[in-house]
């Protein structure tokens, strides 16, 4: 379908027109310091006017009168929060005279719309996809929300100096996967849909406000704000008092690391990480968990818990009588190595999309392009590795 | 070291825009039987051997395993451990799973006993390669309850004796009170299997071998170029033995071990068995030695 201009106020609209269609909407809102996902019933609750200055181990915001809805980049939250959550209830059992029965209710999801996704979190989405729904076993929660899952996408216009999608063919283009995409221009946005659900909402938006087709013109400078910004950040270079802009060179990256997995930098990185677990937290795409029992008293009802594992915890790879990976070196490994290498063994892409949450909420600031750039700088001489 | 041949696929392109996919319709990771504990043995102090019958005859009919699989054995309310599967493919009437009491789901499976629920989901894995090895000689190394995991194999051989050449199973225990499945040998050895055993530890009726797994090889007359070796048991050991049989002239590309890590999902979801980039649970446990070579040999990986 042809874009059309939706003016600023109609947000409000499209917001309607979402909850209206049964949709729980979830958009951007500045709280707690941070831009982060929340029930979004006002479009004046959307971060307009709010910059992001992110570096290494930093995040503020500042208002800028000249910062439009969405020039805010990421925050903490992605939609893994909300398709993958950090804790979940999966199973419950029953005592009963006749031995154990499961009772998990069935699972209906919500249906759930969010605003303000970039393209660095629809590629985050569609390598969990690949994770959760990708193999012979499936995670059938996910894919129950999934289904259910109505995407406002947002074509970047402004990157934060930890931004490095470009550089990992994530962005900052948005797309594809979305069912609707935003392009601010001015005072108005440029829209269009993707898919049959999201041309339903334009319809039902055009009810309400007045909906004109972008010229050909007009098409033509939307589809180059995205590609202006990409230049922009293959064009960055690090200036004297300001944050060191980002990227990562992805040539041969699964071979580099495998063969550099007893570099001395991994014990150089492990003398600055707190092994916190932040970065796998903030990361769109980490999909690490465990499952706890919880009973009541009489341990006849019993749930299980699943919530979020992080390969930076002993726990993750505690094993009987030996841990795996017993020390801060060899888990800042694993969590690198997996990322950049061992997902492209696993699900045929990389486990990173450049949208650097794990850089901006390290609390010593640690930066994973800067740890990759370390080792190609002197990388070691092991054997070869065959293709994945 | 050479580089290990892996999977034969073509290079895949490093970084690349994923794409949508249409969405795959796979089964259940959570997929579970409800079983009832029709036999408990003591193997030896603190190892049992569980026969889980399942409740449902539907999931009975239809559960199939390959030695060297493995299920994921759950009590409700205490949690979920990967056990591997010891009994005779062949059996139809229950699957065996001999485990030794070390965790908290071990211990409480240790409190109980015959008409006892058990939840099993299962089995996952990869099995050892007793197809590729048809025609062969076939040298099984396992240390301590590490042969519950090849008992299974040992079954299916014996019911092809014919199918394998020579056959020898080696197995190590700390001491003779470790040796499990005793009242056995006398049945693998009467199918023609050589049955070498070792200690580290021997006490005053101890008249065999005592040292490493490893010196058994001393007392085996192989034909290396033509042999086999599947292994099991902690991965010092392991590693211990591939060099040992490396040294005796069996290929790498011919020695096949069982690895274990940590695990929640058994269904490559959750994340905790990564072994540099494979999941243990889908990609394992029974790997070729080649295939992990190069990840073997690094610490804490």
């Amino acid at each position: 379908m042809q874009p059309v201009w939706l003016p600023r106020h109609g947000l409000q609209h499209l917001i309607n027109v979402l909850r209206d269609r049964g949709h729980r909407v979830v958009g951007p809102q500045v709280a707690d310091g941070a831009v982060v996902y929340r029930d979004l019933a006002d479009a004046s609750l959307l971060p307009t006017g709010w910059l992001d200055h992110q570096d290494g181990g930093v995040y503020r915001l500042h208002h800028d009168p000249r910062a439009g809805t969405f020039d805010h980049v990421v925050g903490p939250h992605s939609l893994k929060n909300y398709l993958f959550p950090a804790r979940e209830t999966i199973e419950a059992w029953s005592r009963t005279p006749d031995g154990w029965q499961q009772t998990t209710p069935t699972y209906e999801p919500e249906q759930l719309a969010v605003i303000g996704i970039r393209g660095c979190d629809l590629a985050a989405l569609a390598i969990q996809d690949r994770v959760f729904m990708g193999g012979e076993s499936i995670d059938v929660r996910y894919k129950a929300r999934r289904e259910k899952l109505f995407v406002v996408a947002v074509n970047c216009r402004r990157a934060a100096a930890t931004c490095f999608c470009h550089s990992m063919g994530c962005g900052p283009a948005a797309g594809p996967g979305f069912d609707i995409a935003l392009t601010e221009v001015g005072d108005r946005f440029a829209i269009e849909a993707a898919t049959e659900a999201g041309e339903a909402v334009l319809a039902d938006i055009t009810g309400r406000v007045s909906l004109v087709p972008l010229t050909p013109d007009e098409v033509a400078s939307v589809r180059h704000v995205p590609e202006t910004l990409r230049e922009t950040m293959q064009a960055r270079v690090a200036e004297e008092g300001k944050p060191r802009p980002r990227s990562l060179d992805t040539e041969k990256i699964r071979e580099l690391l495998f063969e550099n997995l007893t570099h001395p930098r991994w014990a150089e990185v492990a003398d600055r990480c707190l092994s916190c677990a932040n970065c796998t937290l903030v990361c769109p795409t980490c999909f690490c968990s465990s499952v706890g029992e919880v009973t009541d008293l009489t341990g006849d009802e019993v749930s299980r818990e699943r919530q979020w594992a992080s390969c930076f915890t002993l726990e993750h790879s505690q094993m009987h009588g030996a841990n795996a990976r017993p020390s801060t070196a060899s888990r800042y490994r694993q969590w690198l190595t997996h990322k950049l290498a061992g997902w492209i063994d696993q699900f045929g892409t990389s486990g990173c999309t450049g949208c650097g949450r794990c850089i901006t909420w390290c609390p010593v600031g640690i930066d994973i392009t800067e740890e990759v750039a370390a080792i190609r700088e002197s990388p070691a001489s092991s054997p070869p590795l065959s293709p994945s | 070291m050479t580089a290990p041949p892996r999977r034969a696929s073509p290079p895949r392109p490093c970084i690349r825009t994923p794409a949508p996919e249409p969405l795959a319709f796979g089964r259940d990771a959570w997929h579970h039987h409800v079983t009832r504990i029709v036999a408990a043995r003591d193997e030896v102090a603190g190892v049992r051997t569980y026969d889980l019958a399942f409740r449902d005859p539907d999931a009975a009919a239809g559960y199939v395993f390959a030695p060297g699989q493995f299920n994921m054995l759950y009590l409700p309310g205490i949690g979920e451990a990967a056990i591997s599967i010891s009994s005779d493919p062949r059996e139809r009437a229950f699957v065996g799973h001999t485990v030794k009491a070390v965790g908290n789901v071990t211990q409480a499976l240790e409190r109980l006993g015959a008409g006892d629920e058990v939840v099993l989901r299962g089995p996952f894995g990869t099995a050892w390669p007793l197809e590729e090895l048809r025609g062969r000689d076939v040298v099984i190394v396992t240390g301590g309850v590490g042969l519950a995991s090849v008992r299974s194999a040992i079954f299916q051989i014996i019911a092809a004796r014919g199918d394998y050449g020579r056959v020898a199973v080696l197995f190590g225990a700390k001491t003779p009170a470790g040796l499990i499945y005793t009242d056995e040998y006398d049945r693998w050895r009467a199918a023609g299997i050589e049955v070498l055993l070792t200690v580290d530890e021997a006490d005053s009726n101890w008249t065999g071998r005592v040292g490493l797994v490893t010196a058994l090889f001393d007392d085996l007359d192989l034909s290396p170029a033509s042999s086999g070796l599947i292994c099991c048991g902690p991965e010092p050991m392991m590693l211990a033995v591939v060099k040992r049989a490396g040294a005796a002239g069996i290929f790498p590309g011919d020695t096949y071990l069982s690895m274990e890590r940590n695990m929640s999902c058994a269904a490559r979801l959750c994340g905790l068995c990564q072994f540099g980039p494979e999941f243990v649970c889908r990609d394992g446990p029974v790997f070729p030695y080649d295939r992990i070579a190069r990840f073997l040999e690094i610490r804490h990986l």
